[in-house]
């Protein structure tokens, strides 16, 4: 079995990957999902695992198995993909909130969040919303102790080690700092959505 | 073209889904129980995984504008074609302005009614089938929608026009459930539990997953599980022991561990029980004892 990787069983159509290394996670979801066989309908990544699920129609367990064990665990494809970039108008209702939590001027927030890189470590909640890793230790928070009922599409918001663009209005409790005229998901698109496992972020000042 | 002319209950659209999409956030949907719809599809000539219609504990009227082929599966419903009681589980000739209505079912929770030709609502990433958590496919059934309807397979019409089929319901013996990824989150006693207890299912239960309410299921570990990618028919166990099972509308990753998944056919009738119904599990396949617990590398 291919190292660093615990198979562990999910029904008759899915196992589940645990990666003990969990930088190493977004390298083997990509190569596993840029060369699934058929029969593979969904590789999902999440924190620290993978779900893989098959059409035991068209595969086997095992086929799935072994191929999971053939796929190199890095891929050198993306290496040179270019960083997604978000314009922000930083004007959120709990940017002084956060800064006072952290310590910090509002300024020196807006820094931060545009000083880092972002990877998104996944996706879920609502469609093309993506959890995006990277996010300054300083700015790390709990989320709001009363999430809010909506928040408006668009929203740019942290919470815990991740900050995220909100993809349409729905209830959240994560910290608001600001807003961004970008469409994440949009199904009138030919790849719906704006950010897939694995892409590079990075958030840019746009002037209020 | 298919008028609906009353409905009570929730009445969606369902095919076999979105799969594919996971990555992005996007739950696989589809009918809760796959069983009856393909058989529903089957009886009408489609392909199995045609669009119908799910009706949840309600009452339906539609009209045809043409001559259609009509069949209904799942709970079972007593029904009508204008005042004429007919049969479920077989081929129903449905002529043009004529009305077919659907009664409450008597047991079970999901009636199925598929009209040749599979309900032909536009897709949207590749399934026609209404997502409830996360709104993607058309809006709910109402009175007075009109449904276009494909046009029928050619050729002869289906080889098979009547099932005989017991009511796959929960009172067919216990559900069977293989052991899940996190199973070693629990103790041996917890899988004895879960094999002999039996649970009723509550009422807040929807597509996204059916909640039970019975013998504890306590964790033998504590900490917090980082989300990872659940699958229908997945037994998630919160630190409550109460455990859910999600069906077709779950959300892609959950928080809690999954200590066994059913399997797809044990989904499909727990998706046909009612709040307040009884349930049984029994454990099936490898790794039934604690000893060879999952987790092989």
């Amino acid at each position: 079995m291919t190292s660093g990787v615990i198979i562990r069983p999910c029904g008759l159509e899915a196992v589940l990957l645990e990666v003990e290394d969990r930088g190493q996670v977004l390298d083997r979801y990509e190569a596993l999902s840029a060369h699934a066989p058929a029969g593979v309908r969904d590789v999902v990544p999440s924190q620290v695992a993978i779900l893989v699920s098959f059409d035991p129609a068209v595969t086997t367990l095992e086929a799935v198995v072994a191929w999971i064990g053939a796929v190199p665990a890095v891929t050198s494809s993306r290496a040179a993909a270019a960083a997604v970039q978000i314009a922000v108008t930083y004007d959120g209702e709990d940017l002084a909130a956060v800064a006072a939590a952290a310590g910090m001027t509002s300024e020196e927030v807006v820094r931060a969040h545009t000083a880092a890189e972002f990877r998104v470590a996944f996706c879920g909640f609502t469609p093309g919303f993506a959890y995006l890793s990277g996010l300054p230790v300083e700015l790390q928070l709990p989320r709001r102790s009363t999430p809010r009922t909506r928040v408006p599409a668009g929203s740019v918001a942290i919470a815990s080690e991740f900050s995220a663009v909100y993809p349409q209005a729905s209830p959240g409790g994560w910290h608001l700092l600001g807003r961004a005229d970008v469409r994440m998901w949009d199904l009138d698109r030919e790849v719906p959505g704006l950010l897939s496992p694995g892409d590079t972020v990075r958030f840019i000042a746009s002037p209020p | 073209m298919m008028d609906v002319l009353e409905v009570s209950g929730l009445l969606t659209v369902q095919d076999l889904g979105r799969p594919g999409y996971g990555h992005w956030g996007v739950s696989p949907s589809g009918a809760a129980d796959r069983t009856s719809l393909r058989l529903a599809n089957r009886l009408v000539g489609n392909d199995e995984g045609s669009a119908a219609l799910e009706l949840t504990l309600g009452t339906l009227t539609v009209r045809a504008r043409s001559r259609t082929l009509v069949a209904i599966t799942g709970a079972p419903a007593a029904a009508w074609i204008d005042d004429r009681p007919v049969p479920t589980l077989r081929s129903l000739l449905l002529d043009a302005g004529r009305t077919l209505r659907l009664a409450r079912p008597t047991v079970g929770l999901r009636t199925y009614l598929a009209a040749s030709g599979g309900v032909a609502v536009p897709e949207v990433l590749g399934s026609r089938s209404t997502d409830t958590l996360s709104g993607l496919g058309p809006a709910p059934v109402q009175a007075g929608d009109a449904l276009p309807l494909g046009r029928p397979a050619a050729g002869p019409p289906p080889a098979v026009d009547v099932f005989t089929q017991r009511y796959l319901g929960g009172g067919d013996g216990p559900l069977p459930v293989l052991l899940g990824p996190r199973a070693d989150w629990f103790s041996a006693d917890v899988l004895r539990t879960l094999s002999s207890a039996s649970y009723r299912v509550t009422s807040d239960s929807n597509r996204v997953g059916v909640r039970l309410d019975g013998a504890a299921l306590t964790r033998s570990r504590t900490g917090e599980l980082a989300p990872e990618g659940v699958v229908r028919g997945a037994m998630q166990v919160p630190p409550s022991g109460m455990p859910m099972v999600f069906l077709s509308d779950h959300p892609v990753t959950g928080g809690y561990p999954v200590l066994a998944v059913l399997l797809p056919a044990a989904a499909d009738r727990l998706a046909q029980l009612r709040p307040g119904d009884e349930v049984r599990f029994a454990l099936v396949g490898p790794g039934r004892s604690a000893e060879d617990a999952p987790g092989s590398r």
